[in-house]
């Protein structure tokens, strides 16, 4: 591979695109060094801003003739680092391929290009009664690009799966320079499910130019509580029964005390008084269906020792819910200068015992850690409050964090349920898989990217060590645009 | 070849017959044959022994098997604890496995509201074609760590590895559940009812249409509470019936068991999208068999025997009978070969040509 991208690769670039498409200046740059993984940061050698799907293979076919790593980006909101630029290689940022191609009511699908916001599919399917289930934290800024490389997730997985559950077929330019196209319109697929093997892929099989999304009937009607607990294991009890009525809600979350201290600090969200734990449950669907169930959830709660139980009456009360569970983790910013959040899953049974091990290392490194999680699918998200002023104050938060994963793994669960490896979990995914198993996911890789120039550094375990940088919060998040889920 | 047929009964077994001959595929019970019709120097690896429930924790919503363990069998253990896979497996009583019925990438008719076999399997344990036995995708019900393998298989016609063991996830039962027979007298009828009941409120748990018999049928799921007051807003809007406990267990079991299919003949499915299917009922011939599901995302046709396939310009798969394996349209892409030699480098398994 060609060190440091020479001026003169850059002149064939610049040369190659329309004016206007190339950022090279370093206050240009310093825009794209990080995403949101902030403790990490590398300065790209240049930024390409495409306007057409034509440009991205252009500028993808020019990496590959050049050798050149690129590194595709949309908003930059990845946790795990997903979007960090590599030293000499490129960002490929693809805000500016944002329409929606087309929505179609009758078929329940939406064809867009990768730089659309998530919400955005929502409020155009909307009117159509219509709306699109993936629902990461991040949702107001992320983009379905973004989605697609690192299968995101939401509070709604454990009824309607992950990005991945939802992406019909797909049009990509693969870092071989090839353009395929995988699926359709169709929800069922005939022969190996290749649009299933891409998204996910965290970016290094290539970029995907135009998504097919499966649209969903918008639920009717929601009946949101919010119920209050004095011991954390009361709550994960409530979660257990809840699973063995047989009901199957949209969400079923849970914070605990420090996530929801911050959750007041911020948005001054009201809770139970006396509550070490909240657990928010969503039924949701035909009115005649909920009214039914919420009789056989209201049961169950009632007997489940809640300090109290409240109901949202109206649209305005489930928002508000909604809202001190989603901003819980930027909340926590207040808290803290600094923090990671972390995303294991752990089976379901054994989230009290997680829990439990986890306020027992915390101690022990002498770290506070905030708890958010979707009980519904065991899916962690400990938040570790450090200093990065302190010399080790990183390097003790990574350390809890490690044992935190490893112990998802030793529990029979994951590394991560929906932010992704990137660089952040790259180190433990030798917890998780064999280096035989390793070995199969790198042929894969190299099949769709020989030459190991998308994205490299992400996913698998790698030599160079990228740049550690300030510490404090995304840009975007103190603004309070996005947060960690 | 079928004197020298493996019947491994664990994975490792499983492994070393992979390893013992340079061509093989795995075949579970026979019921969509036409996916292991391959050339006869091909071994053929049975995994009628490799069978048995692995782990199922109910409260976790997943269970994981044997590939050779019968679809029926897993319904039971989990029709036990109010559980089931919402996307009805396909030819379940006849004796399907597991890895069959992934390596085939066939749904039944609840897949309409949930999502199909793509959509519930988590995790798969795998021999590639090294002969390696290998682990990805997980045992939660989230997980996104490392590429989609157990996606991927779905579909795959046992052409990239062999089965294992799988892990999927489950749903609880629906308390209850109604059918509506709806009738219709064309395919553009059938395709406006797919189109609005789709969208609607309703959340309809399977939507199919029998095209021979002019109906549409439309089953309702959960709270048996919420079932008079939906029914009847949908009859109000196409007049129809509903169906009694009986009759409608009767004809799910016809669609989800295929009976309704020609004995022998080409049974091909095909992908369809919700607006093709009237150019779908239009290339089917008069004597063919057919019917749509999942609100117009797939068709089965059946053919009777000795009756040519017509063309389609669709997405389609032949599980029985004399078809192409591969009747429609296919993509080809360099990739694709280039992702079979990663996984099978000696080329142990047929291609998907084959």
């Amino acid at each position: 591979m060609e060190p440091p991208t020479s001026t003169a690769v850059l002149r064939r670039l610049l040369a190659l695109l329309p004016a206007g498409r190339v950022l090279d200046r370093a206050a240009e740059l310093a825009a794209y060094e990080s995403d949101g993984l902030t403790a990490f940061h590398q300065r790209p050698v240049a930024v390409v801003v495409p306007e057409t799907q034509d440009e991205v293979v252009a500028t993808v076919r020019f990496c590959r003739d050049e050798e050149i790593p690129f590194v595709a980006r949309g908003s930059g909101t990845s946790l795990s680092g997903g979007s960090l630029p590599v030293a000499g290689g490129i960002v490929i940022t693809l805000n500016r391929l944002n329409k929606i191609l087309r929505v179609d009511p009758d078929q329940r699908i939406a064809v867009v290009e990768p730089g659309v916001i998530n919400l955005a599919v929502t409020t155009a399917a909307q009117p159509y009664g219509l709306h699109f289930a993936p629902d990461p934290s991040s949702q107001s800024i992320c983009t379905i690009g973004g989605n697609v490389a690192f299968n995101s997730g939401g509070a709604h997985c454990l009824k309607y799966g992950m990005t991945s559950n939802h992406v019909l077929g797909l049009k990509a330019v693969l870092a071989t320079g090839e353009v395929v196209e995988f699926g359709g319109a169709s929800r069922e697929q005939v022969g190996p499910d290749w649009t299933g093997l891409f998204v996910g892929n965290e970016g290094l099989f290539g970029i995907a130019l135009e998504i097919t999304l499966q649209l969903l009937p918008r639920a009717e009607t929601f009946h949101t509580v919010l119920a209050g607990y004095r011991t954390l294991e009361q709550a994960g009890d409530a979660v257990a029964a809840v699973i063995a009525s047989g009901l199957l809600p949209g969400a079923i979350e849970i914070m605990d005390a420090l996530a929801l201290e911050a959750a007041v600090a911020a948005v001054h969200a009201e809770y139970p008084p006396n509550s070490e734990a909240v657990l928010i449950v969503e039924l949701e669907g035909p009115r005649e269906g909920v009214a039914a169930d919420r009789v056989r959830l209201d049961e169950i709660l009632a007997k489940s020792g809640a300090v109290e139980v409240k109901v949202a009456r109206d649209g305005a009360e489930r928002i508000a819910i909604w809202k001190g569970r989603k901003s819980a983790f930027s909340a926590v910013g207040r808290l803290s200068p600094d923090f990671i959040v972390q995303d294991g899953v752990v089976p379901r049974r054994r989230l009290g015992e997680a829990l439990r091990r986890i306020g027992e290392m915390s101690r022990a490194a002498g770290l506070r850690c905030a708890n958010v999680f979707h009980a519904g699918d065991g899916n962690l998200h400990p938040l570790i409050l450090y200093n990065g002023k302190e010399a080790d104050g990183l390097a003790r938060a990574e350390a809890l964090a490690g044992k935190i994963l490893r112990m998802c793994v030793e529990m029979g669960g994951s590394i991560t349920g929906e932010h992704g490896v990137g660089v952040e979990k790259r180190d433990y995914m030798p917890d998780m898989f064999s280096a035989d198993e390793l070995d199969c996911l790198k042929r894969v890789r190299a099949a769709f990217d020989p030459l190991g120039i998308a994205n490299p550094g992400k996913m698998f375990p790698a030599a160079e060590a990228p740049v550690l940088s300030q510490h404090g919060l995304h840009p975007l998040e103190k603004a309070g645009v996005i947060s960690r889920e | 070849m079928s004197g020298a047929m493996q019947t491994p009964s664990t994975p490792a077994e499983l492994a070393d017959a992979v390893r013992s001959a340079p061509l093989v595929i795995a075949v579970g019970a026979g019921t969509k044959p036409r996916l292991s019709r391959v050339a006869d120097d091909v071994v053929k690896i049975s995994t009628a022994k490799l069978r048995g429930i692995v782990e199922y924790e109910p409260s976790e919503f997943t269970f994981t098997a044997l590939a050779g363990t019968p679809v029926r069998e897993i319904a039971a253990a989990l029709a036990e604890r109010g559980q089931y896979l919402p996307f009805d497996p396909l030819f379940a009583e006849a004796g399907a496995t597991l890895g069959g019925t992934v390596a085939s990438g066939v749904s039944g008719p609840g897949r309409f509201r949930f999502g199909g076999l793509r959509d519930f399997i988590l995790g798969v344990r795998f021999v590639d074609g090294s002969g390696r036995l290998l682990r990805l995708g997980g045992k939660v019900v989230k997980n996104a760590a490392g590429f989609d393998l157990p996606k991927f298989f779905v579909g795959s016609a046992g052409r990239f590895g062999a089965l294992a063991e799988i892990t999927f996830k489950v749903f609880p039962r629906p308390a209850s559940t109604r059918t509506l027979r709806l009738p219709v007298k064309d395919a553009e009828a059938i395709m406006g009812i797919f189109s609005i009941a789709g969208r609607a409120r309703w959340e309809l748990d399977a939507l199919e249409a029998s095209p021979a018999e002019g109906a549409v049928y439309a089953r309702l799921g959960g709270a048996g509470e919420a079932h008079d007051a939906l029914g009847a807003e949908i009859l109000a809007k196409w007049p129809g019936e509903t169906l009694s406990c009986g009759v409608a267990e009767k004809m799910w079991r016809e669609s989800g068991e295929v009976t309704w299919a020609f004995a022998d003949g080409a049974f091909i499915k095909v992908a369809l999208a919700p607006a093709q299917v009237a150019a779908f009922l239009a290339v089917v011939p008069s004597s063919a068999r057919v019917r749509i599901g999942a609100g117009g995302n797939v068709a089965y046709l059946s053919l009777p025997a000795g009756a040519a396939v017509p063309a389609l310009a669709w997405p389609a798969v032949a599980l029985r009978g004399d078809a192409p394996l591969w009747p429609g349209t296919r993509p080809r892409f360099d990739v694709l070969q280039a992702t079979k030699t990663a996984l099978d480098p000696q080329n142990r398994f047929p291609n998907l040509d084959d």
